[in-house]
Order: C-alpha cells, then sequence, then structure tokens
C-alpha cells in the first residue's frame, strides 16, 4: 500500500459518494456513482483483493450503471427531494 | 428533519470510525482471522483442489454453497423483474 | 426546454455507421475475453460472475448500438430463459449429484464414480463445471434484466 495514492484515491471516493446523494439530476449522480464505482475498484485492486475489483469493475462500474440509465430513462430524471 | 438526518448519519458514521479502531492492521499475519482457518486454506487449497488460484478453489469448492445462493439470488432476481415488468402485447 | 420522449427519439438518428462498426469490432472481443475469464478462472483473477458479466455486458452493448430488435435475434427470448435456468440448474444439479452419488452436497470426489478420475482432481474439473454454470446464468439474467427495465417489458425498443 502506498499511503499517498491510498489518501488521493479515498477523498476522491469520500467526494464522489457526498457528490452522488446531494447532485439532483438522477443522470448525473448516476454517472457520478459509476466514478464511485471504479474508485473503490482501484481501492480493492490496491489492497491485492484483485477478485473483489474485477467484480466490483464490472458490476459496480458497468452492468449496474447501465441498469440506473436505463431505470431513469423510463421513469424520470429530476430527483423530487 | 434535514438535521436530523445529518446528525444521525455523522453519529452513525463517527460510531463506524470508532469500531475501525479495533480492527487488525492490513495485511498482519498475527491477526485473528489470519491465524485459525486461513492457514489451512493456504497449506491445503491447492492439495485438496488441484486449483493454483485459492480465492477460486475457496469460493467453488469450500465455500460452495455462498455461491450457490449468490447465483440463486441473481436467478430470483432476473425473475422477479421479469415477473413484474414484462407483458405481453396480444 | 422540455421535449418528450418520442421527439427526443424522431431527433437522434437512427442509424450511425461509426456507432456500428466500433461496436461491431468490439463485441466479438469483449465475448472472447468473458469466455477467457470463465475459463482461466482457475489460475487467473475472474470465474463464472465476472466473466457473465462481460459476456452479458456484449449483449447489452450491441443492443445499445442495434437497437433491442437486433439483439433479439442475435440471443431470442426463448434462448434467454432456457439458458438462465440451465445455469442455475447445473449448479443445484450437480451439487445433488454429488449427493445422490454418496458424497456430501458439493463434494465434487463423489463424481469419480461416473467418471473414474482422480477424485482430487474432479474438485477442479467439479469447480470448472460450476463456475460455467454460474457464467450462463448471470451472462442472461443480466441480458434479461437490461431487456425489461429498458424496454418497460414490451421487448419492442430499447433506449
Amino acid at each position: 500500500m502506498i499511503w499517498q495514492l491510498d489518501l488521493v484515491l479515498l477523498l476522491l471516493v469520500v467526494f464522489c459518494a457526498v457528490a452522488t446523494i446531494t447532485v439532483k439530476d438522477l443522470l448525473s449522480a448516476t454517472i457520478i456513482f459509476s466514478a464511485y464505482s471504479f474508485l473503490m475498484c482501484l481501492l480493492w485492486a490496491e489492497m491485492g483483493a484483485v477478485d473483489v475489483a474485477f467484480t466490483e469493475a464490472t458490476v459496480g462500474a458497468g452492468v449496474s450503471t447501465i441498469f440506473f440509465i436505463s431505470a431513469i430513462f423510463r421513469t424520470t430524471r429530476r430527483s423530487k427531494d | 428533519m434535514k438535521p436530523l438526518a445529518l446528525l444521525a448519519t455523522l453519529i452513525t458514521g463517527a460510531l463506524l470510525l470508532y469500531g475501525t479502531a479495533d480492527f487488525a492492521a492490513w495485511g498482519d499475519p498475527q491477526s485473528p482471522p489470519n491465524r485459525n482457518i486461513s492457514v489451512r486454506y493456504v497449506e491445503e487449497a491447492v492439495k485438496e483442489t488441484h486449483v493454483p488460484n485459492i480465492v477460486t478453489a475457496v469460493l467453488g469448492d469450500y465455500r460452495g454453497y455462498d455461491t450457490m445462493f449468490e447465483l440463486v439470488v441473481i436467478y430470483s432476481a432476473g425473475m422477479a423483474v421479469m415477473g413484474i415488468l414484462r407483458r405481453r402485447e396480444d | 426546454m422540455r421535449i418528450s420522449l418520442q421527439e427526443a427519439r424522431d431527433r437522434i438518428p437512427q442509424r450511425d455507421t461509426i456507432l456500428e462498426t466500433t461496436v461491431r469490432l468490439m463485441v466479438p472481443f469483449i465475448q472472447l475475453y468473458g469466455l477467457y475469464v470463465i475459463v482461466h478462472g482457475h489460475y487467473s483473477p475472474g470465474g463464472g460472475f465476472q466473466g457473465g458479466v462481460v459476456l452479458g455486458a456484449s449483449v447489452i452493448l450491441f443492443a445499445l448500438a442495434f437497437g433491442l430488435p437486433a439483439s433479439k435475434r442475435y440471443l431470442s427470448e426463448s434462448t434467454d430463459i432456457i439458458l438462465a435456468n440451465t445455469g442455475a440448474l447445473i449448479y443445484t444439479g450437480i451439487a445433488t449429484l454429488c449427493a445422490l452419488l454418496g458424497g456430501m452436497f458439493l463434494d465434487y470426489s463423489a463424481l469419480a464414480k461416473i467418471l473414474p478420475i482422480d477424485p482430487i482432481s474432479w474438485h477442479s474439473h467439479g469447480i470448472f463445471l460450476v463456475e460455467v454454470g454460474v457464467g450462463m446464468g448471470v451472462t442472461t439474467i443480466m441480458v434479461s434484466i437490461y431487456w425489461d427495465m429498458a424496454s418497460a417489458g414490451r421487448l419492442d425498443e430499447g433506449l
């Protein structure tokens, strides 16, 4: 573990997590959530859990983003709260 | 409602951060999880399953139930989505 | 300026040569990589779940570029459901077969009674068979969830 890289990744993860729940536009929130998943993937890979990182990259950053976007496409893009 | 929710989140986060203080150090070979069952997996997995990747050996063989019900969860989710959303035009 | 879904759909060109050519070139390689991840799970990170998701994503990419009906010609609806059930059945079936052959549930060495090779090697082959089942199930379920969610269950037009 390189602590400088760790620090940058963790700060970005926290930033993305807060941004995901505060952004009003749900499509933007989905893309930020995808970035959050990818940062988590980098964090797992950096800790040596390559299998978990692989799952996070495929499911979290890949397929779940498509599911979210297709759900937004069929419902509404604006957040109510 | 907003300040209350923020307060609840902050308290939960503080408790969770307090809990991480008791975690073993990263990669510590003397931590309790690394002293009990992991040693046996690392030593015996290749001999018992002939799979060089220990993660696959644990997921597919030692913890086979876990992977099986993982597939069952995915299958049930797919069938539930199909049952709720899919409809025929005729 | 708010526009309705139908107006937005009319403004987008229905076919795009660059997009279609790119996807046509990418999909086979993504599928090859997905198969590699499933088959090579014994030696490298990956396995049935990750490879299945990559394979499903390739079909979803096809559906995004060519439209949902084209992806249904590629992987038909009935094939999808059959493969999903077969994938789940392979895992549970092998586990039950082990129990019926006198071993414990999910104890692959009992399969040596069918094909007499080294019981320890059967653990390796059993894990491989099970991973193939997981891959089939996950691929088809991901595609089916995408179809249902993108077309609101009618399977006529996607994103």
